[in-house]
C-alpha cells in the first residue's frame, strides 16, 4: 500500500495510520517505542480526533500524564512535530 | 417562562444574545451572566502599547452594549450543574436554564509558567492581551532605548493567533519612527516550527521577516522565565536573553470549566466542530473562544458562529435536527506596520489564499497581500464592532467561507513562486 504524505512527511489521511506504521517510522528516527511513548502518541491522536486541532505539548502532557520534560526525553529533537508525525496527525499549526 | 442562559457577555455572548432575543418568542427569557462592568474591544489592545489607541475608544460600559429585553446577571459563574440544568453563582445562588450557551472565552494564565510573575513582571516582562498589561507596556516602550526585545508565544492555542506577529511588525515600525530600530534586536520566539506555518503564507510572506530584520526562534517551548538573568528557558534547556520580554502566556478556558466533563485538559469546551453543540449534552452549546475547536479564537469567528448557532438552537428548541453549518470560517486583518495590513479569509479546510475580497476580480480588499486599504479597513472595523457586530445587525459577509475571488493553491503557488 502506498501512503499519501505531505511534503514534510506527515500522513495526509489519519485513517491510513496503524501502530505498525508508527513503529516503522519511529525506527527511522532511531526510536524503539515503549509504553510511555505510546501513552504520549495515543493522547495526541485522541485529542486531534476529538477537536480537529493538533495539540501542543502541555495538553498532550496532561492527557497522557507524562510530564513535558519526560516527553522531551522520549522524543528528543522536537517532540511536538515528532509526536504528531508518529500519531498520524498534522503538525501543530497557526492560522497563517 | 423558559430560559435561554448565556455564560459570558464578550463578543460571542453579546452577539448571540441579541440574535436570540430577536428570534425567540416573548415567553422566553434571554439572559447573560458576566461579572465585569466593562466591555473591551480586544483588537484595540494591539495598538494601545504604541500609543495609537485610547482606552476611551476601546472600553465601554457593558450596560450600554446589552439591549433592553436581555437580562444581565452581574455575577461570576462558579459551577454548571447539567443534570439539574442550573448554574451556580456567588453566595450559592442558582440560575435555572432550559438551554445554555457557554461563551466564557479564554484568559491568559501567566501563573502557569515558572518565574513569569516574579520580580520582572510588568518591569521587564509584559503581556499585551490584558488592558493592564497593554497600558504597562505602553510606558515601557516609551522609555525603551534599545537592546533585545523578545516577543514570545508560549504555546498554542491563543486568542487572535496572528496578533503576536502583528505586534512584532508594529514594534519594528514604532522603533523605526523613534530612530532606535538600529539599536534593537527584534526576536520572535514560537513553539511552532516557523513564524508562518501554512504553505502558501510561508511562501509568500517570508519577506516580511527578512526585510524587517526580525530574528525567529522556532520550536521553543518556554518552561521558565528567569527574571534575574533576564532569559527565557525552554524545556530542552535553550536560553534566549532579553532586555524587554513581551510574552503571550498560555491560555485556558474559564476556571469554572476546569476538571468538568464538559471541558478538555485546558478547560476548553468539547464542542461539535460543525453544529457547535457541546459534546454529551443536548441542552448545552458553545461559541467563541471557549470551544476546543481548531477554528481561530477571533471575533470574526464568534460573529459567524453566532449566526449559525442561533439557527441550530432554534432547531433544537423545535425538536428538529441540527445542521452542520459551521465551517471554521475566519476573516482577519493582519497589521504589517507603516500603515499597511493584510486580510486573510479561511476555514477548517482552506488555508489563507491570495485573491480579492469580498467580490471576485474587484475586491476592494486584497487577500494575503499588504495594502493601505486593508489597514484603514481594520481601523474602521472598530465602528462596525460596536454598532453592528455586538448588537447582531446584518454584516454583508457570509458566515460560511466562499472560494469566489480566491486563487486556488496550484494557481496561488505559481503566482507567488520565488517571491
Amino acid at each position: 500500500m502506498s501512503l499519501e504524505v505531505d511534503d514534510q512527511g506527515y500522513l495526509a489521511n489519519r485513517d491510513d495510520w496503524s501502530q505498525q506504521l508508527a513503529e516503522e517510522w519511529a525506527g527511522k528516527f532511531g526510536l524503539a517505542l515503549t509504553d510511555q511513548h505510546w501513552q504520549v502518541i495515543n493522547a495526541a491522536r485522541a485529542i486531534e480526533g476529538e477537536s480537529g486541532a493538533s495539540p501542543g505539548l502541555r495538553k498532550i502532557s496532561k492527557r497522557s500524564a507524562v510530564p513535558i520534560k519526560a516527553i522531551y526525553k522520549l522524543f528528543p529533537d522536537g517532540p511536538a512535530k515528532l509526536v504528531a508525525k508518529l500519531a498520524g496527525i498534522p503538525k501543530p499549526k497557526s492560522c497563517l | 417562562m423558559k430560559s435561554l442562559l448565556i455564560l459570558g457577555a464578550g463578543t460571542a455572548g453579546t452577539a448571540i444574545a441579541h440574535q436570540l432575543r430577536r428570534r425567540l418568542p416573548h415567553d422566553w427569557q434571554v439572559a447573560v451572566v458576566d461579572p465585569s462592568s466593562t466591555h473591551l474591544y480586544q483588537p484595540g489592545l494591539l495598538f494601545l502599547p504604541f500609543g495609537k489607541e485610547t482606552i476611551a475608544r476601546i472600553a465601554r460600559e457593558r450596560a450600554s452594549t446589552i439591549a433592553p429585553g436581555i437580562t444581565w446577571h452581574r455575577n461570576a459563574v462558579q459551577a454548571i450543574d447539567t443534570a439539574r440544568r442550573r448554574v451556580t453563582v456567588e453566595d450559592g445562588v442558582h440560575i435555572d436554564y432550559d438551554f445554555l450557551v457557554i461563551a466564557s472565552g479564554t484568559e491568559t494564565r501567566p501563573d502557569m509558567i515558572d518565574g513569569m510573575l516574579d520580580a520582572g513582571w510588568r518591569r521587564t516582562v509584559f503581556d499585551f492581551y490584558t488592558l493592564a498589561g497593554a497600558k504597562a507596556l505602553q510606558r515601557a516602550l516609551a522609555s525603551f532605548e534599545g537592546g533585545r526585545l523578545v516577543v514570545n508565544v508560549v504555546e498554542m492555542p491563543i486568542k487572535c493567533p496572528v496578533a503576536p506577529l502583528e505586534f512584532v511588525f508594529l514594534t519594528d515600525a514604532y522603533l523605526t519612527e523613534r530612530g532606535i530600530r538600529d539599536k534593537t534586536e527584534l526576536v520572535y520566539v514560537t513553539p511552532l516550527d516557523a513564524a508562518f506555518t501554512k504553505p502558501i503564507a510561508a511562501q509568500s510572506l517570508g519577506y516580511l521577516l527578512s526585510s524587517k530584520n526580525i530574528q525567529v526562534e522556532t520550536e521553543f517551548m518556554t518552561g521558565e522565565v528567569d527574571a534575574e538573568k533576564q532569559v527565557i528557558r525552554s524545556y530542552d534547556e535553550r536560553e534566549i536573553p532579553f532586555d524587554l520580554l513581551v510574552t503571550v502566556p498560555p491560555h485556558m478556558g474559564a476556571s469554572f470549566l476546569e476538571d468538568t466533563d464538559l471541558a478538555d485538559e485546558l478547560a476548553f469546551v468539547r464542542t461539535d466542530p460543525h453544529t457547535l453543540e457541546a459534546k454529551g449534552d443536548e441542552r448545552v452549546f458553545c461559541i467563541g473562544d471557549a470551544t476546543d475547536l481548531s477554528s481561530s479564537k477571533a471575533g470574526s469567528v464568534a460573529h459567524f458562529q453566532a449566526d449559525l448557532l442561533t439557527d441550530n438552537i432554534l432547531r433544537r428548541i423545535d425538536d428538529r435536527d441540527l445542521q452542520p453549518t459551521f465551517d471554521g470560517h475566519s476573516n482577519c486583518f493582519v497589521e504589517t506596520g507603516f500603515g499597511k495590513a493584510m486580510l486573510i479569509d479561511f476555514n477548517y479546510d482552506t488555508e489563507p489564499l491570495p485573491g480579492n475580497f469580498p467580490i471576485a476580480g474587484f475586491g476592494p480588499l486584497p487577500l494575503l497581500k499588504e495594502s493601505r486599504r486593508n489597514h484603514w479597513a481594520k481601523l474602521a472595523f472598530r465602528h462596525v464592532y460596536w454598532h453592528a457586530l455586538l448588537p447582531a445587525r446584518p454584516i454583508p459577509i457570509s458566515p460560511t467561507m466562499s472560494l469566489s475571488g480566491k486563487k486556488l493553491p496550484a494557481e496561488a503557488q505559481a503566482s507567488t513562486g520565488g517571491t
